[in-house]
């Protein structure tokens, strides 16, 4: 067995340790194992997850041999479920794999509490009305659960959880938390003491930025009333007076310092994100709550009183130019900041947990030293029930998303989608699924859609006829490339969910081969 | 119920390419005849039998592809083993486009795929004319960069500098980093070629020498340091060698001592690896979209069963999912899908004079430059046989060895030296002899 830090070495440096300790935790059901969810369990078998149980009741066909890639010419005949779990295992034999030749259709209508014991299920190529079944089922349990749908060139993802909290969101760019336009004193103190005015060019050239915007705007304030640049004017003003502070052009600490003036000028406080997550009602805690929200009540607190309108500091600074001695030094009274908040956040959340009755130290302090540090970056995922996005579609947007252009095949999609499965539950076959009769299912699947977007509330739209005839052109293949992406995707998703870092989407993706332009549809 | 369709194990690709569709390309064919041409005469070209190479074969055999071929230099390494799925513990060492030719070939039954174990550079520029596609599956800008060049070699435009259909190689490109990637369209000729829009990918930002040895500030410097400048001082002549287990131990060892002098945390063993090597993050399932997306792209080239995209999508999956197309446009002045470079001879000019030439020429900057004419090798610089058999045309007229024609295309593969940087290249030359009947002033006012 290969030492699992250097097999998973270029993913450990996405989601680190900790990430993966989740991923090995988790258990995956597999509803259906064609290619949408072969490809879905491939990728994520190959991550290391901790078990995957694959349900499916059919058997091996020619056809499966043309677009799967986790069955053989052997495999003719035999449970599918158990081929595609053979298959798999032999890529990454730290998974637990297993498989029960069931329908999942049953399953679904017969075993309900199935399914409360995994972490989450990835439901592929099932029809509306199981996914509604299962989807109640799920929530009910406390289950994560994720469609995925490839049809022809389109297809679908969709997340169905109650809520998803993400403390580690790791956003590609985020600003800074350098709090320039609020020092604190040992900041201050810190920037006081170093000499704007030296004379040895060595030195002049290398004082951080940081210090040198909190110097200079210390001087402007003087000179304004104790008041920021903030017009556009003064700003240009002021990066004029960083200019006339250059010994000499080549100073790439002022040249720096002129760049990320723009940070000096930032609001202070909070973001409005972040203003939402400490306005919602989950914010009350009591003794039911999540760790993430009695961590948010405390963090509301720290806000209000020690933090002064602001979150707890985040502790790094990005590289500048500056001496050794500086930078380290400023490192330094960035991460004692940083953890003082910390501190009192921490005795804060402690507190809380005693008041609603629960163990003060059941959240760990890694979790909220991670809490703290990424305040500002908290994500609060939630989404409707698949039931509700069908029963309550909201007319309004699917008009909007309908005439705009680079929505319509999307959303057009998103519909046709619905219609097949309306069609299907009327004349027990998808439209084009069999070669005969194919101008007759155009014709049916048309006024299906029509009925469908009726019952939308968007009885005034139609679709194009372009699109009708490609649906049914489709006729629910299952085409091998089309199902990779699909299921990549899911199994991205699956990731984010798992190892609750990064953001999972939010809506329903709605794939697009012909163009490529696939939308996120935000209708749940 | 409507009648069941035969068995047939392109049961679901049938629907595409045997039935009709209304947003198709131009010249797409439905019916038995394109799906039986697309498995016996379509030849794809796979370069790169990584992470995004493994995904394309496996998806080129089950789009309806039965000639492949994969050209990969590499051995496999554990290190690949979380996402290039065709690979096990055991093949460790082997040859990536071996193991991944025959992993393929057993499990899809009828596909056929030739392995090449080299470098991209080793194979003739004709070996790549003989695929109707290129599948880039790469990881580096420099070797996108050569096979774009290849493939725009083949490109001909007619009198009118009117691009020749026929002449046209397409190529799809994939590209990766965590949960981000991008999947493209070329066609030479039609869209932009990688050289094109080489702004969209900046070279790397390296460290100031001056910040590595006097104001380090965080542990990449304390790296790049042992790395860049103590190794060399300590081992005169070694080379540092990043696959050496040993060297970045002593790498890592060094850049630990220097961030204990300087009091800067956060030097890992990890750490020393990814800086050294400049390891890019990489996970299965953005590999999987992004060369699904590309052997999609593939099929619709070559059978038109679908529009095809228009001409760079992008991915991200870091905050929520966010895909874009984008149209990028071509540069008409473009030194490598463009007609060619315009070089003007006399007609007394030795093939040697010649070469001596391009090092001078702006557009060229180019050494130890081989030439071939209509794929006749002129003069190679290598293998040392092939160097010997065209030594003698060195001292000949070009003029002659071009049969005498005033106005024609050459190509020149060697070393280009651009920005102090040196890469294998190729470019197009249109030579054109000065004083010849048939060549007007008008002529040569076109190209450049």
């Amino acid at each position: 067995m290969a030492e699992p830090k250097t097999k998973y070495d270029r993913q450990l440096r996405i989601w680190g340790e900790q990430g993966q300790a989740a991923l090995e935790k988790a258990s995956i059901c597999l509803l259906n194992c064609g290619p949408t969810g072969s490809e879905t369990l491939k990728n994520l078998v190959l991550g290391g997850v901790g078990s995957i149980t694959i349900v499916d009741g059919s058997k091996v066909e020619f056809g499966d041999l043309g677009n799967n890639f986790m069955v053989d010419d052997s495999s003719l005949g035999q449970s599918k479920a158990k081929c595609v779990c053979s298959f798999l295992q032999e890529l990454n034999d730290a998974v637990k794999a297993k498989f029960i030749e069931e329908y999942p259709e049953a399953l679904i209508d017969t075993n309900p509490s199935f399914f409360s014991q995994f972490t989450l299920v990835v439901a592929t190529q099932l029809v509306e009305e199981s996914m509604v079944k299962l989807d109640r089922i799920c929530r009910q349990e406390n289950v994560m659960l994720i469609f995925a749908r490839s049809y022809g060139l389109t297809g679908l993802v969709r997340i169905s959880v109650k809520e998803h909290t993400v403390i580690e969101s790791k956003p590609d760019h985020f600003l800074d938390d350098l709090r320039l336009n609020n020092p604190w004193p040992e900041l201050r103190g810190f920037a006081e003491a170093i000499d704007l005015n030296v004379q040895d060019p060595v030195a002049h050239k290398h004082i951080p930025y940081v210090v040198i915007l909190v110097k200079m705007a210390d001087e402007w304030k003087t000179s304004h009333g104790g008041t920021l640049p903030s017009t556009r004017e003064q700003k240009r003003e002021f990066k004029e007076l960083l200019k006339a502070r250059m010994a000499a052009m080549d100073e790439d600490n002022y040249k720096e310092a002129i760049d990320a003036s723009f940070k000096l000028f930032a609001p202070q406080g909070i973001s409005s994100d972040l203003q939402q997550i400490i306005n919602d009602s989950c914010a009350e805690v009591g003794s039911s709550s999540s760790d993430f929200w009695v961590m948010v009540a405390a963090l509301k607190e720290f806000i209000a009183n020690e933090g002064g309108g602001e979150v707890p500091l985040e502790g790094s600074i990005p590289d500048m130019t500056s001496s050794t001695e500086h930078y380290v030094n400023l490192q330094k009274i960035y991460q004692a900041k940083s953890e003082a908040d910390y501190l009192v956040l921490e005795e804060r959340v402690r507190n809380i947990l005693k008041k609603i009755g629960r163990d003060p130290h059941s959240i760990p302090k890694a979790t909220i030293k991670s809490f703290s540090k990424n305040a500002r970056k908290l994500k609060v995922c939630r989404y409707r029930s698949i039931e509700d996005e069908y029963n309550n579609p909201s007319p309004a947007e699917l008009q909007k998303y309908l005439t705009d252009e680079d929505y319509s095949i999307a959303v057009g999609f998103y519909i046709l989608l619905r219609a097949v499965d309306r069609y299907a539950a009327n004349f027990n076959h998808f439209p084009g699924q069999f070669d005969g009769g194919l101008d007759e299912d155009i014709s049916r699947l048309k006024t299906t859609a029509v009925s469908l977007l009726n019952d939308l509330g968007c009885s005034g739209l139609t679709l194009t006829e372009d699109l009708i005839n490609e649906m049914c052109r489709f006729g629910a293949a299952e085409l091998h490339a089309v199902a990779a992406i699909i299921g990549g995707i899911a199994s991205q998703e699956v990731i984010k969910l798992i190892t609750k870092q990064f953001v999972p989407m939010t809506g329903t993706f709605a794939f697009n081969a012909i163009d490529h332009k696939s939308q996120l549809l935000n209708l749940c | 119920m409507a009648d069941a369709a035969p068995p047939s194990k392109s049961r679901d690709l049938d629907k595409l390419l045997l039935r009709p569709g209304n947003l198709v390309g131009p010249t797409f064919d439905p019916g038995v005849q394109l799906r039986d041409d697309l498995q016996e005469y379509a030849r794809v070209l796979v370069v790169g039998a990584g992470g995004l190479g493994c995904e394309l074969l496996k998806d080129l055999a089950l789009s309806g592809f039965k000639n492949l071929e994969v050209i990969d230099m590499d051995r496999i390494e554990v290190t690949n083993l979380n996402r290039q799925f065709l690979f096990r513990l055991e093949d460790v060492g082997k040859p990536k486009a071996e193991v991944a030719a025959k992993r393929v070939m057993e499990r899809v039954s009828g596909v056929n795929i030739v392995p090449h174990f080299c470098r991209i550079e080793d194979k003739d520029i004709e070996f790549y004319n003989d695929f109707n596609i290129i599948a880039l599956g790469l990881d580096s800008i420099e070797a996108r960069s050569y096979i774009n060049a290849v493939a725009c070699s083949f490109l001909e435009y007619d009198s009118d500098d009117n691009p020749r259909e026929e002449t046209m190689k397409p190529m799809v490109d994939g590209g990766t980093e965590g949960f981000k990637g991008h999947a493209r369209v070329i066609v030479p000729g039609v869209t932009p070629c990688f050289e094109c829009t080489i702004w969209l990918f900046p070279p790397q930002v390296k460290f100031p020498l001056c910040t590595l040895a006097e104001t380090p500030r965080n542990a990449a410097h304390c790296i790049e340091y042992a790395h860049l400048i103590k190794w060399d001082e300590v081992h005169s002549g070694q080379a540092f060698d990043p696959d050496n287990p040993d060297h970045m131990k002593w790498v890592y060892d060094e850049a630990v001592k220097r961030a204990e002098l300087f009091g800067i945390p956060g030097v890992t063993y990890s750490l020393t690896q990814g800086v050294v090597k400049n390891i890019i993050p990489a996970i299965a399932s953005t590999n999987a979209i992004i060369s699904a997306a590309c052997t999609l792209e593939t099929l619709k080239i070559a059978s038109g069963c679908s529009k095809t995209l228009s001409n760079y999508l992008t991915y991200n999956g870091v905050e929520g999912l966010h895909t874009k197309v984008t149209e990028f446009v071509k540069d008409k002045d473009c030194l490598v899908c463009g007609p060619g470079v315009l070089i003007e001879l006399d007609t007394a000019v030795t093939l040697k004079k010649f070469i001596d030439m391009l090092e001078e020429d702006p557009k060229v900057l180019m050494t130890k430059a081989s030439i071939t004419y209509h794929g006749k090798n002129l003069y190679m610089q290598a293998p040392p046989v092939l160097e010997e058999m065209t030594r003698s045309n060195l001292e000949l007229p070009l003029y002659d060895l071009m049969d005498k024609t005033p106005k024609d295309v050459l190509h020149a593969t060697g070393t280009i030296n651009k920005d102090d940087k040196k890469s294998s290249g190729l470019r197009k030359l249109r030579v054109v002899f000065k004083g010849i009947d048939g060549v007007t002033d008008m002529d040569m006012a076109g190209g450049a």
